[in-house]
């Protein structure tokens, strides 16, 4: 096709005034191959190389377009000329990163120009913090940590308890595997976080903010201090804010990067200076919380919110999602998918629009089998569930949840047992030890899916592992007690079959655990050229020049380097 | 810096601020405008966005042209990182991905010199929330 084009060109001596470019894939593979041209951005769809001169000739040197081969809409019918009215751009939506990636985060004036501190100032300037929450509790906003407790009335339950001190806390202990979008919040618009708790800080009737935030970080860390510095130069922190008599001031507290310290008490503990257990609820937070004073704690993301949505009304944020989730949120891909990053959709999108439209699909063509969702408390969703409109609700009725928003994704050669295992392993190590069904029980379930991989499983096994599940479950202190059973039993619910491979059959149907891969030489193909047995490692391979060889099943470590250097495709692996 | 200490102070500052990003935007000296942003949080760092910005000031630098380089936080754009973007005057801003510092001399040769597109353009594909 590209080479259609230049010679083309060439032809009509359009080479020097045209540059053809081959550029990434538009992320739209369904419609290829496609055609962009530039300024205008038109875009054309299934171009086939017979198309090329008819769009050369009208396109480029009449100017017309040439309508049959634009991107027809599938709703309306229409064609659409340029990429930026096509349904499938504006997937995305970005509230919670509208500053990531446009401003200098190191600069306040930045900020400040694209409206900050505004939604701060009108707070301030209206001074009814009762009416404040209300709205926010009207849109609907709720915890992006995972859990989704309803922001506003976790701010109203503060509210109600009076102290001589309360605390604003932003739980920046981001601890998922695969997840950074506090931290890229952080690092790209630390303002919009301290704007928001100073307006949460109002409204509760606190004058401290506190950010817990893991020591991991530290250009979040670097860029939110320089941050704070800067908002206290021009009077936005500190005493009389805006000449309202409001004081607010915040302070960072590090953490040391344990993952059960992304739970609420933990969390309040670890900064007291004690152990990063959780405690039992009630009391809650809001009750006692920070040194026994009412406290709330809030996500990055949760905050980033805010002050768009004090700017530009509860309507208009409720008006975006579904029934009970409201908003966007932000979404960390990766795993074996084309398009690894950050992404903001609105609640409501499917997975399949999340992973084959913006993610770009899986990498090297390969099958979706499952995505990970919520991370070591969230679970397994297969391809039932691509079509299921993503919030709250619907995630854990599929047996996930929503979580920090985490989103690992696995193609055909993933095993789910080992996937299980993985998250299991980040369990038992993150367990802080207080109870003993986290503490004792994860650690059983995890020696038995250590037991199934390396092909010793049972049936009995299988029900064991249900069982403990179901008791850590009913049992842990804390949420993350309670919600780690969660991958293994989403992919004992969704791949029970592979399960069974496993136990059963002593096979993994993906390849991927070692100690069930046989390597055997098929004597027919075999020509005694002695490649494999000079190279295994383990002297395995036994047999005599120009005559087949055998591996001796017991002492072959599965390395896989005969199968490597067979020139007779004479191994298999069964 | 002044404190400010009334709404209608943070009013007038952002105006301010806002007329004075404006003139970078549509000023009409086209060799002083061009804006440069090189996506500068941990993921982009990682990938060596710090040693691409440093090449864009040299090479700004040598071949004299006025560019206003900044960092900001992260794009999104996790697999094609380092990405930077590109505003020239008077044109939509445009994101550059898989940008080293191979690529950032080429940018500078081609696109900010000769207005040539490279390879590795990122479509926009969100919506803004501000317009």
């Amino acid at each position: 096709m590209r080479l259609k084009v230049e010679s083309i060109l060439a032809e009509k001596n359009l080479a020097n005034d045209v540059q053809v470019i081959g550029t990434g894939c538009f992320g739209f593979c369904e419609k290829g191959p496609i055609v962009k041209i530039l300024p205008d951005n038109t875009f054309y769809v299934q171009v086939k190389p017979e198309n090329v001169e008819e769009i050369i000739n009208e396109h480029i040197i009449k100017g017309r377009k040439v309508e049959r081969l634009l991107y027809v809409d599938p709703k309306t019918q229409q064609h659409k000329e340029d990429s930026k009215h096509m349904g499938f751009y504006k997937k995305q939506m970005r509230i919670a990163l509208r500053n990531c990636g446009f401003i200098n985060p190191e600069n306040i004036d930045e900020y400040i120009a694209r409206d900050g501190y505004k939604a701060l100032a009108s707070v301030l300037e209206r001074n009814d913090p009762e009416g404040t929450i209300e709205d926010i509790k009207k849109s609907g906003l709720r915890g992006r940590g995972g859990a989704g407790f309803p922001t506003g009335m976790k701010w109203s339950l503060c509210r109600q308890n009076s102290a001589d001190q309360k605390y604003m806390i932003c739980n920046a202990d981001e601890g998922d595997p695969g997840a950074f979008m506090d931290r890229s919040i952080l690092e790209g618009d630390p303002h919009t976080v301290i704007e928001a708790m100073a307006i949460g800080g109002f409204c509760i009737g606190a004058t401290k903010g506190l950010i817990y935030i893991r020591a991991e970080y530290p250009l979040a860390i670097h860029r939110l201090q320089v941050a704070i510095a800067q908002a206290r130069e021009i009077g936005l922190l500190g005493p009389d804010i805006l000449g309202s008599g409001f004081d607010f001031d915040i302070e960072l507290r590090y953490g040391a990067g344990a993952f059960v310290c992304g739970e609420e008490t933990a969390l309040i503990h670890s900064m007291e200076g004690l152990r990063g257990e959780p405690t039992f609820k009630p009391p809650f937070p809001a009750v006692q919380g920070y040194l026994k004073k009412p406290s709330n704690v809030n996500n990055v993301e949760t905050f980033a919110n805010i002050p768009v949505i004090i700017n530009k009304g509860w309507e208009w944020f409720s008006s975006i999602g579904t029934e009970k989730s409201k908003g966007t949120k932000v979404f960390a891909l990766a795993g074996q998918i084309n398009n690894v990053g950050l992404i903001e959709v609105p609640m409501g999108i499917t997975l399949r629009e999340i992973i084959f439209e913006i993610g770009g699909g899986i990498k090297g063509g390969k099958k979706f089998k499952a995505v990970q969702t919520g991370g070591p408390s969230g679970g397994c969703l297969t391809e039932k569930f691509l079509d299921t409109p993503i919030d709250y609700e619907n995630l854990v009725a599929a047996g996930s949840m929503m979580g920090s928003g985490g989103m690992i994704v696995m193609d055909e050669t993933s095993c789910m047992v080992s996937v299980a295992k993985f998250y299991l392993d980040f369990t038992v190590e993150e367990s802080c030890g207080k109870c003993s069904p986290c503490r004792i029980g994860n650690k059983r379930m995890n020696e038995i899916l250590y037991k199934i991989t390396k092909g010793n499983g049972t049936m009995e096994d299988l029900d064991e592992l249900r069982n403990l599940a179901h008791v850590i479950k009913d049992t842990a202190l804390c949420g993350l007690g309670q919600t780690s059973p969660n991958p293994v039993l989403s992919t004992i619910d969704n791949f029970w079959d592979e399960y069974v491979a496993h136990v059963v059959d002593k096979k993994c149907p993906a390849g991927q655990c070692k100690a069930l891969k046989q390597y055997v030489i098929d004597p027919d193909k075999c020509k005694g050229c002695t490649a494999c047995a000079r190279n295994c490692p383990v002297n395995a391979i036994s047999g005599t020049v120009k005559n087949p060889h055998e591996i001796d099943q017991k002492a072959c470590i599965k390395c896989g380097t005969c199968y490597e250097k067979c020139k007779f495709n004479a191994i298999s692996i069964i | 810096m002044d404190k400010i200490k009334s709404l209608a102070d943070l009013k007038k500052k952002r105006e301010q601020l806002q007329s004075n990003m404006q003139l970078r935007e549509s000023g009409d000296n086209v060799e002083n405008m061009i804006q440069i942003k090189v996506a500068m949080a941990t993921c982009g760092i990682a990938s060596g966005a710090k040693q691409v910005m440093e090449t864009l000031i040299d090479e700004c630098n040598k071949k004299n042209i006025q560019a206003v380089i900044t960092q900001t936080g992260c794009m999104g754009y996790c697999y094609a990182e380092p990405t930077v973007e590109v505003k020239k005057p008077g044109a939509e801003p445009i994101v550059f991905g898989y940008v080293n510092q191979a690529k950032a001399v080429d940018l500078v040769d081609k696109y900010l010199i000769n207005n040539e597109l490279l390879e590795g353009i990122i479509p926009v594909n969100y919506e803004k929330i501000d317009k």
